[in-house]
């Protein structure tokens, strides 16, 4: 059997004794939204999926293969580029669909914007500057809790900005360049909406006891390094390079045990940390946070929930997706 | 079915409730001597069916939240608040000031026959016979309407602003335990500031929805 060479055949790729000769196709290629329609020939027959959207790029600039999808219908899914076209059915004179996914933007980019305004804003509102609080705002004493706010909430931010970097492996590369504006539009208006009570003069301490601060900064920290335990296993259930699914389990880690309750005790935890924080420092407008976050995640737990039971048969029955026992 | 019943129910009161609505609005404007008295005492005409309608309209929300329409929970959230905090937080809390504005016989006005005409729609789609006719009212009146009562609400909430900054009402100052406060000034300015990204989505969506279903303006002769 010949091996399939890519690219134009040339005296070096193969033996002199064999010629092979790469079939090509003619396809039409189809916008999966509208009726425009142009034709794509000289395709190679053995072409992945991922080089039939290099070869519709160079035909029409327009059609960076990062955002787009190729597909057998209009609304189905898109195939993955490492499939070869003809394992699809996909062969001379067929059709298939172009779904233009628009201006795509890497996930590590959006996240590295949405977690640097919060906090730079906070600190910003920290140092209660004049054009905000007025003349004066910053001689007004602090009390020590709006202190302790600022370090937990720029630990919570700093420490997202680390994962990002170095700890979350990204199953898909891009998403929609509109979602940079709606996610950074969520986390920055809700930092400065929530530290701009925080770090109010007008700000008043928790009611009940010092020790209702440092219970629910207890808590706070505990709910963080959960958070980060949630991510390490997670990121080592993923070998590098790859997109392989597997069920998480429990390892050493005392804080990883909730693995066994729940499918994303990463979104537990941060729920956690949130309402820590909001009883520490008894403002509603982190409260209306976590509960937005929360509402959210859940949302999120329930699909990853969802999707691990339908892909692995043996899935623990007993576990929830966010709410351990609940939900 | 019980959730079948229920919508016929609740869809046809609605439809009455508004062509009532309506129909004191006719009765005022036939007893009024000259257009100041009639958008000067129109508030006055409707306000009682008015509220009943209009805040009975919150089950909306529900129905959405329970899944037993399959219109989305938080379009229908925003839309039913909007309508509510117009309502009662502008109209109803405005005083004669704003209920004297013609702005709200505009709004109302354009409330009114939308609300009859969707509410209709509902009803007969329930029934699974719905004429083409009120297809067409519902893909087509939005087209004035929907600028109208946009612009009614616009101006109802711009003449809201100088009282709610005066008397400082439905607001909750700091210092307080919860660290939170709420001013009705800034939140009118923020609804505001709303209309500018929503009016053009929500009026472009209808438009292709017509497109769509009612097959929108000339069409070219066959053949060109």
């Amino acid at each position: 059997t010949a091996l399939p060479i890519r690219g134009n055949p040339t005296r070096e790729n193969y033996s002199s004794f064999e010629f092979f000769a790469v079939q090509s196709m003619d396809l039409t290629i189809q916008e999966s939204r509208g009726t425009r329609s142009f034709n794509l020939s000289d395709v190679p027959t053995d072409a992945s999926v991922g080089d039939l959207k290099h070869l519709i790029h160079k035909k029409n600039r327009k059609y960076l293969p990062i955002r787009t999808q190729i597909r057998l219908g209009p609304k189905e899914k898109g195939l993955n580029e490492k499939d070869a076209l003809k394992v699809h059915g996909i062969a001379d004179g067929s059709t298939v669909y172009l779904k233009d996914l628009g201006p795509q933007i890497g996930w590590t980019t959006v996240f590295l914007t949405e977690y640097t305004g919060p906090l730079v804003l906070y600190l910003i509102f920290y140092m209660r500057p004049s054009f905000i609080y007025g003349g004066g705002a910053s001689a007004v004493p602090y009390s020590p809790v709006v202190h302790l706010a600022a370090a937990c909430w720029s630990f919570h931010y700093m420490k997202r900005l680390l994962e990002t970097l170095f700890v979350h492996r990204f199953s898909h590369g891009t998403m929609p360049i509109l979602n940079l504006f709606k996610n950074s539009g969520y986390y920055w208006s809700f930092a400065c909406y929530i530290a701009y009570y925080v770090n109010h003069p007008l700000y008043t301490s928790p009611s009940c006891c010092w020790s209702q601060i440092y219970v629910f900064f207890a808590l706070f920290a505990i709910s963080e390094l959960g958070n980060l335990s949630s991510h390490w296993l997670l990121k080592g259930l993923r070998p590098p390079g790859t997109t392989i699914r597997r069920i998480p389990v429990p390892d050493s880690n005392p804080l990883n045990k909730l693995f066994n309750y729940v499918s994303c005790p990463n979104y537990t935890y941060e729920t956690m940390a949130w309402i820590a924080f909001t009883g520490m420092t008894q403002t509603a407008a982190a409260g209306l946070f976590a509960l937005f976050g929360f509402a959210q995640m859940a949302v999120w737990a329930l699909g990853k929930h969802r999707n691990y039971r339908r892909e692995f048969s043996d899935y623990p029955k007993r576990r929830r997706a966010i709410v351990p026992f609940l939900l | 079915m019980l959730a079948k019943s229920y919508l016929l129910i609740y869809n046809g009161f609605q439809a009455l409730g508004w062509t009532f609505i309506l129909y004191r609005g006719l009765l005022h404007f036939a007893s009024s001597p000259s257009t100041k008295d009639f958008y000067e005492g129109f508030y006055t005409a409707v306000e009682y069916p008015l509220k009943i309608a209009q805040t009975l309209a919150v089950l909306e929300i529900l129905h959405a939240l329970i899944g037993l329409v399959r219109s989305g929970f938080m379009l229908t959230f925003f839309q039913v608040f909007s309508r509510e905090t117009l309502l009662w937080l502008v109209a109803s809390a405005g005083g004669p000031k704003i209920q004297t504005h013609y702005g709200i016989v505009a709004m109302v006005l354009a409330w009114t026959i939308t609300e009859i005409i969707r509410y209709s729609y509902y009803f007969c789609n329930s029934l699974k016979w719905v004429p083409f006719v009120l297809t067409w009212c519902r893909y087509t009146f939005f087209i004035v309407l929907y600028p109208l009562g946009v612009l009614g609400e616009l101006l109802l909430i711009g003449n809201m602003m100088p009282i709610a900054q005066e008397t400082g009402m439905f607001s909750y100052r700091l210092p307080n335990k919860w660290n939170i406060s709420f001013d009705f000034h800034v939140f009118l300015c923020c609804a505001t500031l709303l209309y500018l990204p929503i009016f053009p989505q929500l009026y472009l969506h209808m438009l292709r929805q017509r497109r769509k279903i009612v097959g929108g303006g000339d069409r070219r002769v066959k053949g060109d």
